[in-house]
């Protein structure tokens, strides 16, 4: 499908199928079309061409309101003047329900979504956290086939995302809805989803499981997009795939020890080569203490593997210098 | 100075007294003279003067225009509002201007504009004039404004999500207007039906011409004060005067109760 916002083109012919029960993150730089994509699956945009389908469904002209799909909105779009119970009731009660079913159901969601006892706070009176797990049990309620989240951590401390994601996956594991959720983070992709598509400039430059996605990068885009990378000429290496070892070798560069820098297990040592080239190397601390090396050492440098793309970004093999 | 604490930002002291000191200049004593000039004769009198036939047909009449006025402005003007945020149309600028020109122009103007469009020499072949439905119709005109620009920011300012939440968990847009717009514009829509019913309670100039002054027909309250000044009567005007003060403020408290009970999600 393609989708145009007057001269801005969100998405450039895109095609992309999401198994049912799956668990998939849209990633890429923002302005990378993925929040787009995920609203015409929902069917609050509609795209210019193509066509979208949900279980077996042609779905492309179909309102939102008929589509079955779960949306939580980046700030989650709570109902401010319904308390929290309300708002989680709220897919049900237009329905018309009977009371007791809605009840029930919300009571069960409460828990679900560790919000117990809450019902009868309006949002203004939640933390952004359970904000955020309130839309989640509002979208959940009416069981839609798809739960779509657009940025769902992306307005919470480091500490509460990390909460949440370990709790979303859990939470996937016991309901098994496709889901579907933007992220312009990849950490958060990479932990999460089984299926992670990168997305950049309106196009779709990758589909693939998270490890496959960071061993076998499609593209330079990828490789620079998905995890930390060095730049060497015209090849691309990963911080530790990048040896340091004090004896001199025939494959290896002098380099200096500019900074070290300790992360608990990682350390992570920035030197610069003889020929004036800034690498970034990643060593477990064990590595680290073994290799005794000091800031303003005179150390030698090896690429373990190191990759390079043809022009039109296609991946060639890479190669073990 | 032990137990003494001092605020971080304004003195509430200085700022409420001036508050108060401008709204007793500007409103409060004004108005009690006008009670001490209804209670002149003691309150026997009072009543005598205030509770008359005429008196009372017209204060019946006032709140039933004024009614009239509340209910017609809240969906107009809600409609009104609504065109001008979320439609886009060629001159909308214009029209949105052109909302605002009730208030710019002096009422006794409208008042004639009215008589000659719709009165007997009125090219449009609809003679309202010295009718209940003129004097409503020139209400109408001056009042236009309040609940148009009471609304009109708060449904800019609408999270336009919360509807789209809505739609995606079923909700059609009738409904989306009934269970998500409407809650939040009722505040503004509330404060601005309470300014249109207090200009139309009190409204003089846009009416006299229309209206004719015919007692028991068109004679509302305004024109009622205006006729018993007008022969010698100050003790009556002000008597019917404090009536209405009275009517307009328990209604003006109790729409004000009704605001407070709608934004009660945001305290």
């Amino acid at each position: 499908m393609s989708k145009r916002f007057g001269d801005f083109v969100a998405l450039d012919d895109v095609s992309l199928s999401v198994e049912s029960g799956s668990l998939t993150a849209l990633l890429g730089p923002s302005g990378g079309g993925k929040s787009t994509l995920l609203r015409v699956i929902a069917g609050l945009e509609v795209p210019d061409t193509g066509e979208v389908w949900i279980s077996g469904q042609e779905a492309t002209a179909l309102k939102p309101q008929k589509r079955d799909v779960g949306f939580v909105f980046q700030h989650y779009a709570p109902f401010t003047h319904m308390t929290v119970f309300d708002n989680i009731a709220f897919g049900l009660t237009i329905r018309r329900r009977p009371k007791d079913e809605v009840r029930a159901r919300v009571e069960e969601l409460l828990e679900l979504v560790q919000l117990k006892g809450l019902g009868g706070r309006y949002p203004a009176q939640l933390s952004g956290g359970q904000r955020q797990r309130m839309a989640l049990a509002r979208a959940l309620a009416s069981q839609p086939e798809v739960l779509l989240l657009d940025e769902p951590f992306g307005a919470l401390d480091a500490r509460v995302r990390k909460e949440l994601r370990e709790w979303l996956l859990r939470l996937h594991d016991e309901m098994h809805v496709t889901t579907i959720f933007v992220t312009h983070d990849q950490e958060e992709a990479l932990e999460l989803a089984d299926t992670v598509v990168v997305m950049n400039a309106g196009r779709i430059e990758q589909v693939a499981p998270p490890r496959e996605l960071y061993d076998e990068p499609a593209n330079a885009f990828v490789m620079s997009f998905v995890g930390p990378v060095n730049r060497v000429g015209n090849a691309w290496v990963r911080p530790h795939d990048i040896e340091i070892g004090h004896e001199p070798r025939e494959d290896a560069h002098e380099a200096q020890v500019e900074r070290i820098v300790r992360l608990g297990f990682e350390v992570r040592v920035d030197l610069v080569r003889d020929d004036g080239l800034r690498l970034h190397v990643q060593l477990t601390r064990h590595e680290a203490d073994l290799l005794e090396i000091a800031v303003g050492d005179i150390v030698w440098v090896r690429m373990r593997v190191e990759r390079t793309f043809s022009a039109g970004g296609e991946p060639t093999h890479p190669v073990p210098v | 100075m032990p137990g003494a604490r001092r605020r971080a930002l304004g003195t509430p002291a200085l700022s409420g007294g001036l508050a108060l000191g401008y709204l007793s200049l500007i409103v409060l004593i004004p108005l009690a003279a006008v009670v001490a000039k209804a209670a002149d004769g003691g309150w026997h009198h009072f009543w005598q003067v205030a509770w008359n036939r005429e008196a009372r047909a017209a204060l019946e009449l006032t709140f039933e225009l004024a009614g009239g006025v509340v209910a017609v402005n809240a969906v107009t003007g809600t409609a009104l509002a609504w065109t001008l945020v979320r439609d886009d149309f060629p001159g909308k600028s214009i029209v949105n201007a052109i909302v605002d020109l009730p208030f710019a122009l002096p009422t006794i103007v409208a008042g004639l504009t009215l008589l000659a469009l719709y009165g007997p020499t009125g090219g449009v072949g609809v003679d309202v004039a010295y009718t209940r439905w003129g004097v409503l119709m020139a209400l109408l005109f001056v009042t236009l404004p309040f609940v148009v620009r009471t609304v009109q920011p708060v449904l800019i300012e609408l999270d336009r999500d919360m509807e789209e939440a809505a739609a995606s968990l079923g909700a059609g847009r009738f409904t989306i207007f009934r269970r998500i717009v409407f809650p939040h514009l009722l505040p503004a829509l509330l404060s601005g039906v309470a300014l249109a019913f207090a200009r139309a309670i009190g409204e003089f100039g846009a009416v006299i011409l229309i209206a004719g002054n015919l007692p028991f027909k068109t004679e509302v309250a305004s024109l009622y004060v205006f006729e018993h000044i007008n022969s010698d009567d100050p003790t009556g005007a002000s008597a019917l005067a404090v009536l209405m003060l009275v009517i307009s403020f328990t209604l003006l408290l109790t729409i004000g109760g009704l605001r407070r009970w709608a934004t009660r999600h945001d305290r």
